[in-house]
């Protein structure tokens, strides 16, 4: 993976540096909250109902151990011993004091990592596929591309105080499995018939409360421009998009306000001026960069394993996890493999610092010494050798990370909702828990099939709800949270908004809504045909008129304390000093 | 006072702004060394071109290129800043630089902060009005917050992989 060098060393320090210096300023009442919080936000401190949130940036996903082995030492130090995977490959910190960020960005620094531009107005970090360099699909490893432009954004001091977020998803497989058409620009790396690499582009997709798929804006942008192109996009989007009005403040706005011609042809005038300037990227840059992501030493191995063929025969669990959480990859013998951090009970894609120090382990031992972060809020051992696929599955069983759920109902995305957020409408980690755990059964969930179920606790859909096969979002009636249903998204290829299936329901009513979709399906459903696959074939009246048909009971046990609408009685005081 | 040159120096100009029932075209410019709105320049421009020693300065929604034409009547262009997290401006003066090539004094007027002055350096903006009520020897240490940088910019024409020889891979 991609090490820094003096300059890169260099520039991390002096922003961390520059950050204690501001926070300094502001705990010297030197600087006003107004002030201070666009500084703090660029460097990743969110303000959360108890504490500050710092979201620390893992770039297109990519971790190595030692790295891992960090995060759980913030989590010790700083935090209450556990962390927060995100949708956005990030990681995320929900009880850090003020004092101690730039203690922590410093920590982070000493192994290559930061919090740079992971909130604000700015260009975020650059997400990509967590299967990058081993997928059998791929056409084009993105990881180069993606450290290039994490470069080329890191302090760009034109785009700093953009009208709103703006974030970059890159993808070099058939599959697209970095949800580009919901970024603000969505690259995926193609070959032309010369065999030349380029980028097709998209712009102006994005979730949140106006949810748009990304346009096409160019075919082919060859490598060596992706600069000089992307920057000609922002700066059109700088210059162009609202500012009065942050609701319609996203590129997405933009692009419908004016038509994709007529913003393509904005970029393409400014970027006659840059093309072929000095911002083409060199074949030495992209050489120089693309040699810290060469293969590792693979060993030549047969395809398939005895023991593990063995194991698929016999042991029923072993199987399942085989079946969902290993992947194939490209070099014969090897694959990748998905540690579940979805087991039923946790909030999903949360991880202790005593889990991620064995995952940094496991990685040592099973996968040269890497792991990436998906955007389904789970880790990967991109490299592991078929042989050692049943030591694997036993280690992480024990650490409580070998769910066999990838991809089934239970690996559920979830945004961090009423529980820390101070936008939320609703609880989202609890509905979470209590929806896994009504569809625990392992065996159900294998016979239910691929199927994604994402929930965010407001429209601002940090849970990419409008892409989940079934969506749920918290909606706020006069003061209590309901839940609304849809049904129909899609992320990938195929990307498509879900339709809400009717009027809300409560908390304890949700599981019991669920169960009934996913009936319709099973009654419905040719063989082998998925969820998703249903709905578009049989459209959405079947599941409406069956959930809506009888009275829906509050489940059992769901109302109790456990569930009460309170903020938990934490006891860490919220530290802001006199705005 | 202003930073110029990343010094403090006094300043003799006066930026006009309009008032609430002034028009660009009737308002009396004053005398002296000014900086009138563009708006002002545009309506008024047959009487204030004859005028040595006039500045301009642009509102963060207008654009760099309506001076295209003009440049060569101004010692100074200014850009405000209505609010600092108004990200426009440093926009407007990279076109101002590296589009309409102009190379006079380009200076940041309105909410300009110590935080943001480094990226409106390397943008630009050589002369900086920071914000009346903060100190202007502390302001001046933003300009030197970062050693290097990645991109290129109008202070740096080269992005930093061709400036110089970077670290190798494994
Ligand atoms: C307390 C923490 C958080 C707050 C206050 C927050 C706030 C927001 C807001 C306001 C938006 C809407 C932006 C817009 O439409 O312009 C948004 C979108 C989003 N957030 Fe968060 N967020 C939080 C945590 C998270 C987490 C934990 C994740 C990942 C699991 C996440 C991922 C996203 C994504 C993927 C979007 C949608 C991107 C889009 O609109 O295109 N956020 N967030
Ligand atoms: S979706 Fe809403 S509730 Fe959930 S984290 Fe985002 S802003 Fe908060």
């Amino acid at each position: 993976m991609y090490r820094y060098d003096q300059f890169d060393h260099q520039i991390t320090a002096q922003r961390v540096a520059q950050f204690r210096d501001q926070v300094y300023r502001r705990l010297a009442g030197e600087l006003t909250e107004d002030e201070f919080r666009i500084l703090r936000l660029q460097n990743g401190l969110y303000m959360q109902i108890h504490a500050y949130m710092l979201r620390v940036a893992v770039p297109y996903g990519l971790l190595s151990a030692a790295q891992m082995r960090m995060l759980a030492s913030i989590a010790r130090k700083y935090d209450r011993g556990y962390g927060h995977f995100s949708t956005r490959q990030n990681v995320q910190f929900n009880w850090i004091k003020l004092q101690d960020a730039p203690d922590i960005l410093t920590d982070l620094a000493s192994v290559e990592m930061h919090a740079n531009q992971t909130s604000g107005n700015c260009i975020r970090n650059i997400t990509s596929d967590e299967f990058a360099g081993v997928a059998r699909d791929e056409i084009v490893d993105p990881r180069p591309y993606a450290e290039i432009l994490r470069q080329w954004s890191t302090f760009h001091p034109e785009f700093a105080y953009l009208p709103r977020k703006f974030k970059i998803a890159v993808t070099g497989a058939t599959e697209d499995r970095a949800a580009i058409a919901v970024h603000d620009i969505g690259l995926a790396a193609v070959k032309n018939a010369q065999g030349e690499v380029g980028f097709r582009v998209l712009v102006g997709g994005g979730l949140g409360r106006t949810p748009i798929i990304g346009t096409e804006i160019c075919d082919f942008v060859p490598w060596q421009h992706v600069i000089t192109y992307l920057e000609s996009i922002v700066r059109v989007y700088n210059e162009y998009g609202r500012r009065d009005n942050i609701y319609k403040a996203r590129i997405k706005i933009l692009v419908k306000a004016i038509g994709i011609e007529e913003f393509k042809r904005r970029v393409e005038a400014d970027w006659q001026f840059t093309k072929d300037g000095p911002c083409t990227i060199t074949v030495e840059e992209l050489n120089r960069v693309a040699a810290f992501f060469t293969a590792p030493d693979y060993e030549q191995l047969p395809e398939n394993d005895a023991a593990v063929a063995a194991q698929l025969c016999e042991n029923r669990a072993f199987s399942n996890w085989m079946q969902r959480n290993v992947k194939p990859h490209k070099v014969p013998g090897y694959a990748a493999v998905v540690l579940s951090l979805k087991k039923t009970g946790i909030a999903p894609g949360d991880a202790t610092a005593k889990q991620m120090d064995a995952a940094a382990e496991l990685a040592e031992r099973f996968s040269f010494g890497e792991l990436r972060v998906t955007h389904m809020q789970n880790l990967v051992l991109a490299d592991v050798k078929q042989s050692d696929l049943i030591a694997l599955w036993q280690a992480a069983r024990e650490l409580g990370m070998a769910t066999p759920n990838i991809g089934l109902l239970t690996d559920i995305i979830c945004c961090p909702g009423g529980d820390f957020c101070s936008l939320a409408n609703a609880r989202s980690i609890p509905l979470a828990k209590a929806i896994a755990e009504r569809f625990d059964n392992i065996d159900f969930q294998h016979d239910i099939g691929e199927i994604e179920l994402n929930m965010s606790g407001c429209m601002n859909a940090c849970g990419h709800h409008h892409v989940g096969n079934i969506g749920i979002l918290g909606v706020d009636k006069d003061g209590e949270e309901w839940y609304q249903v849809s049904i129909g998204g899609a992320q990938g290829n195929d990307s498509s908004l879900g339709k809400v299936i009717g009027p809300s329901f409560t908390f304890a009513q949700t599981p019991e809504v669920i169960a009934r979709l996913l009936h319709v399906y099973v009654r419905e459903r040719f063989a082998d045909e998925h969820f998703i696959d249903t709905v578009r074939r049989i459209g959405h009246t079947p599941f409406k008129e069956y959930v809506y048909a009888a009275p829906i009971e509050a489940a059992e046990g769901l109302t109790g304390e456990e569930y009460a609408l309170l903020a938990a009685p934490y006891d860490t005081p919220l530290y802001a000093p006199g705005v | 006072m202003i930073i110029k040159n990343k010094t403090i120096i006094n300043d003799d100009w006066i930026v006009f702004r309009l008032g609430e029932k002034d028009t660009p075209g009737s308002v009396v410019v004053p005398p002296g060394k000014v900086i009138v709105p563009l708006k002002v320049w545009q309506a008024q421009r047959d009487v204030l071109q004859v005028r040595t020693g006039l500045g301009v300065w642009l509102a963060s929604d207008e654009r760099a290129e309506d001076l295209k034409s003009d440049i060569e009547n101004f010692s100074v262009i200014a850009v405000d800043f209505p609010k600092f997290a108004d990200g426009r401006g440093y926009s407007i003066a990279h076109h101002l630089r590296t589009r309409l090539g102009y190379t006079g004094e380009l200076r940041a007027i309105g909410d300009v902060l110590r935080d943001q002055m480094f990226y409106m350096q390397r943008v630009g903006f050589d002369a900086f009005a920071a914000r009346a009520d903060k100190d202007k020897k502390e302001a001046l240490k933003g300009l030197s917050d970062f050693s290097f940088t990645y991109q290129a910019s109008s202070d740096e024409k080269l992005p930093l992989f061709r400036r110089i020889q970077r670290g190798g891979g494994l």
